[in-house]
């Protein structure tokens, strides 16, 4: 369908990155209105990272301020690493949605509002004493009042649609406007719109009205002076593609038993926000991927293992509250040293917390939350893309040292999408494995390789390896029972040795900056991009300042405590009270750590960041 | 052993014995299930790495390490979802998972349940010997209300549980209940187990000396027995009874004892149908218990549906075919992509 040009005469200015924000109720399709405008930024070569931020209840009262779901995206003419702190233009469905967003609008930002809804009942619901729009609360903002409900019926008139039908197409006004404003093409939108409601061609066409409806009053509203262009972004050379961090985690592990020439066996109970990997991984069953959505988290781990144990890669997924209940079976994989490979999404704790919200606070939880001496691997992916490497890793992982291995992601690296420069697949080194078979020596289960100390994965079915495993002590290479207390104890020290010699074969960890200096920041996980930024932003006003991140949180680099050792001060960001930092303190005695702590299972700002460090040097 | 030995077929029960050192209580009617099961695998020609036994925890649970084919003692209740993964990704093994009245009924309650229901292509034997053996002799789902244990010292205020009532109810295909003191009823039992696609489920009344001796005795002991027992078969009447004198009839939605003759006409008579589509049946069947009514042993239902190993196996065939092998460099591109130059 061709594009409408409207030729307009109001000017086209230059900007370099701009974050929007859609916010509306969760049954006003907010997330899929900020997945079409990244999708959209994605094709136009804009750098871009997002952040939904949605409530747990499916549909919260109408209205109402817990049903509020925004989606943040940033995207950018240069290379950028967040969603941005605050919002250059905030778009808003309902007074509930502007009162929860107005503290993440930029001041002088701008802020459209859905005027159809500012009756008395909407303002009551979302707890507003006074119209906003009438009295001082904006005064800071510059306000866009258009009805949109009211636009949208209109555009809509000719259109056989029901009227809760037509209202529901308002997301895609919107949409139009914020399409205008940025120079954005319409054609991947339509598309998407005509694909997905393919058998109701009635809803296509109210969309794409609405769509254009909504770009064109833009166009010719006297409210919205001038539009946005923000060009593409020099990003590495190379082919692209937008991803999410559920579907490079999915992606990464069916590469993983591809490389590794085995079927992938995933057992996951839904929670979120892990579900969204079962649903990515049902979809591969083409690649010989094997999902179960299990009884329970105890039988979805505990089928794994039984993956694992027949030969196959045992994969399991689940967040915070499901490792708990995992973590006996987990222990069982560490003494029947089987691979397997933990997905833990963290989220919002203790408890069921809040189950949409992102936090760091299983670190700790995956090194020491199991009975006995049960060390295991632990990576954590940096970036929604990073997921994919670190999948393979956890795997490779997993397999040759055979041990359980937890790939500790968060929700907010889960729900993320960026660009992902596709990997080089022929340059992707191939996971080896082999399986013993029977020879002239008596085979010992609990023999180890000399290299590893892995153990052999002797799998059912092979002829004349027939063995008997368990969660009971074992003895040193037959692997039979054992009560004997010195056998225990070298036992345990063998398994602590295999983790800690993984260190030998695992990148160094890289410091961006100087080598040596007054001020190390050293984060994990997906505090990546907002430390990335904060050092970026510093260095270019001058700022000394050195940045390193950990992949690797079990074992640590090799190389770590010569890198701490360097610096006058190392300053930890995470989003827990300090989990990286106690095993930093732990491990390295004379390190000077200091902690910057945020426990609101939102992520850091960058100036949250960016202040600490100016406080420290 | 030599490679060659290794796959020396057909077997004797020695070939299935491990030669690890059987540690259960002398007079432990696990001696019986552990000799029975070597028996009656030998009398298959399937080689013996293609078994796998698979346990929780609890006496009966150390099963696996006297069985001379790959085995698992994994954690307390959890043997299902050990051999729930394991059949998954592969579909020739003979997989017997091997729990207790605790370990199946109690912790691992859940699993045993939704195993059954899914009908996944594996074995369950449930040693019930109505007592904690391990832990030293509390009591368990199946003891008798007002049971006194050492956790119970004025009797349990429990309602026990039929763990054939849960088979029923959750649909598993074989369904049967056999003792360890009539080893020639529990090997045909066996047999007719490892021979049913789907799961099967099997309990096995046992007897702990140590802890709840003689529990079953009224029912199967050598004086009671022929009063006490009702032995299933296929299509004929349920006799019992000293001299075959009794048998049983449906009365309004109860089940009767009644007076049986040889060569009587039998059609007021209860039929044994292992394969009634219905559960009712086989419900039925469960109810009758001690003391009211003998007890029936053998196969209470055998039905058959496609298992969940064997549609999902279809489900990735049919993706395939669909939808083609796939291909890594697809799925990594997606359906948008962009050039940066």
């Amino acid at each position: 369908m061709p594009e409408t040009k409207t030729v307009t005469k109001k000017p086209v200015l230059e900007a370099v990155a701009v974050t929007v924000r859609f916010a509306g109720d969760s049954g006003d399709g907010m997330q899929l209105t900020g997945d079409q405008f990244t999708d959209t930024a994605a094709v136009m070569g804009n750098d871009f990272a997002t952040l939904p931020d949605f409530p747990a209840e499916i549909r919260a009262p109408a209205g109402t301020l817990p049903g509020v779901s925004s989606f943040q995206v940033q995207f950018s003419k240069d290379v950028i690493f967040t969603p941005g702190d605050q919002c250059d233009v905030l778009i808003t469905m309902n007074p509930a949605a502007l009162k929860v967003n107005i503290p993440n609008v930029k001041k002088g930002g701008l802020i459209f509002v859905n005027e159809s809804s500012f009756d008395e009942a909407h303002l009551k619901k979302a707890g507003w004493k006074s119209n906003p729009l009438t009295d001082n609360t904006l005064k800071d903002f510059q306000i866009i009042k258009a009805p949109l409900s009211a636009l949208t019926a209109n555009a809509l008139k000719d259109h056989p649609l029901k009227l809760s039908e037509v209202e529901r197409c308002k997301n895609f006004f919107a949409l139009g406007m914020i399409f205008w404003l940025y120079d954005r093409t319409m054609n991947h939108t339509i598309e998407w719109i005509q694909k997905r409601f393919a058998k109701r061609p009635e809803i296509v066409n109210a969309n794409i009205a609405a769509l254009k409806a909504g770009y064109n009053y833009a166009d010719i509203t006297e409210a919205l002076p001038a539009r946005y262009q923000v060009r593409e972004a020099k990003l590495e050379p190379g082919t692209y593609r937008k991803i999410t961090g559920h579907e490079a985690t999915a992606i990464g592990f069916v590469t993983a038993a591809q490389l590794a020439s085995k079927t992938l066996f995933y057992g996951s109970y839904p929670i979120t926000p892990a579900s969204n990997i079962l649903h990515e991984l049902a979809k591969y069953k083409n690649f010989g991927v094997k999902t179960f959505q299990a009884e329970d988290e105890i039988a979805a781990v505990g089928a794994a293992i039984g993956a694992s144990f027949g030969g196959q890669i045992g994969l399991t997924g689940t967040s915070g509250p499901g490792l708990c209940l995992k973590s006996e079976a987990i222990n069982l994989a560490v003494m029947t040293e089987l691979p397997l490979v933990v997905i833990d999404a963290q989220r919002g704790g203790p408890s069921t917390g809040m189950p949409t919200k992102t936090e760091q606070t299983d670190l700790l939880q995956t090194l020491f939350g199991r009975n006995g001496e049960s060390p295991i691997a632990v990576v954590a992916p940096k970036t929604a893309s990073d997921s994919f490497q670190m999948a393979i890793e956890a795997v490779r992982i997993a397999i040759k040292y055979m041990t359980p291995v937890v790939f500790l992601t968060e929700a907010d690296t889960m729900n993320a999408a960026e660009p992902w420069k596709l990997p080089e697949l022929d340059k992707l080194p191939k996971i080896e494995i082999k399986h013993p078979q029977l020879g002239n020596e008596p085979f010992l289960p609990y023999s180890r390789n000399s290299e590893t100390l892995a153990r052999p994965w002797a799998i059912p079915g092979t002829p004349g390896l027939e063995h008997r495993i368990g969660g009971l002590s074992k003895a040193d290479l037959t692997g039979n029972v054992s009560y004997d207390g010195p056998n225990n104890e070298k036992m345990v020290r063998y398994r602590a040795e295999k983790i800690k010699g993984i260190a030998n074969d695992i990148p160094e960890l890289e410091i961006r900056g100087p080598k040596s200096g007054k001020l190390l920041v050293l984060g994990w996980g997906g505090t990546f991009g907002a430390i990335y930024q904060a050092v970026m932003d510093l260095k270019a006003k001058g700022v000394e300042v050195s940045q390193a991140h950990l992949n690797y949180l079990n074992p640590f680099p090799k190389n770590l405590g010569q890198v701490l050792s360097q610096f006058e001060k190392v300053l930890i960001p995470e989003l827990n009270s300090g989990q990286l930092l106690l095993l930093i303190r732990g491990n390295f005695p004379g390190v000077n750590v200091i902690g910057l702590n945020k426990i609101q299972c939102q992520p850091f700002k960058v100036e949250e960041i960016t202040k600490k460090i100016r406080e420290l040097v | 052993m030599s490679p060659e030995a290794a796959n020396k077929l057909p077997y004797t029960r020695e070939d299935l014995v491990s030669g690890q050192e059987v540690r259960w209580c002398p007079g432990c009617g696990d001696y019986s299930i552990l000799a029975t099961m070597q028996r009656t695998l030998a009398k298959f020609d399937l080689p013996k790495e293609k078994y796998v036994f698979i346990s929780g925890i609890g006496c009966s649970s150390r099963f696996p390490y006297y069985m001379n084919t790959y085995g698992f003692h994994s954690i307390h209740g959890r043997a299902p979802t050990i051999a729930t993964g394991l059949r998954c990704v592969n579909p020739e093994l003979s997989i017997w998972v091997i729990t207790g009245d605790g370990d199946g009924l109690s912790i691992g309650g859940n699993h045993l349940m939704h195993s059954m229901r899914r009908n996944i292509n594996f074995n369950i034997l449930l040693v019930n010997n109505q007592i904690y053996g391990l832990t030293k002799g509390q009591y368990s789902p199946t003891s008798p209300i007002g049971k006194i244990t050492k956790s119970t010292p004025q009797g349990s205020i429990d309602y026990p549980i039929n763990a054939l009532c849960i088979a029923i109810a959750s649909e598993a295909t074989f369904i049967a209940r056999t003792l360890d003191s009539i080893p020639a009823h529990m090997g045909s039992v066996l047999e007719r187990a490892m021979k049913h696609k789907g799961v099967s489920f099997v309990e096995i009344y046992q007897n702990c000396n140590i802890f709840n001796d003689k529990a079953y005795e009224p029912i199967t002991g050598r004086e009671a027995r022929d009063d006490r027992m009702v032995l299933l078969e296929h299509g004929k009447p349920l006799v019992f009874g000293k001299g075959r004198s009794k048998a049983i009839r449906l009365k309004g939605l109860r089940l009767e004892a009644v007076d049986y003759k040889e060569g009587m006409d039998t059609k007021e008579l209860l039929i044994h149908n292992e394969q009634d589509p219905e559960p009712t049946y086989a419900y039925l069947l469960t109810q009758m218990e001690y003391p009211e009514m003998p007890v029936p042993f053998g196969i209470f239902r055998e039905i058959v549906k496609p298992t969940y190993d064997e549609m999902l196996n279809m489900q990735v065939q049919e993706a395939i075919k669909k939808r083609g092998k796939g291909d890594l460099k697809e799925l990594i591109y997606g359906t948008d992509t962009w050039t940066v130059k």
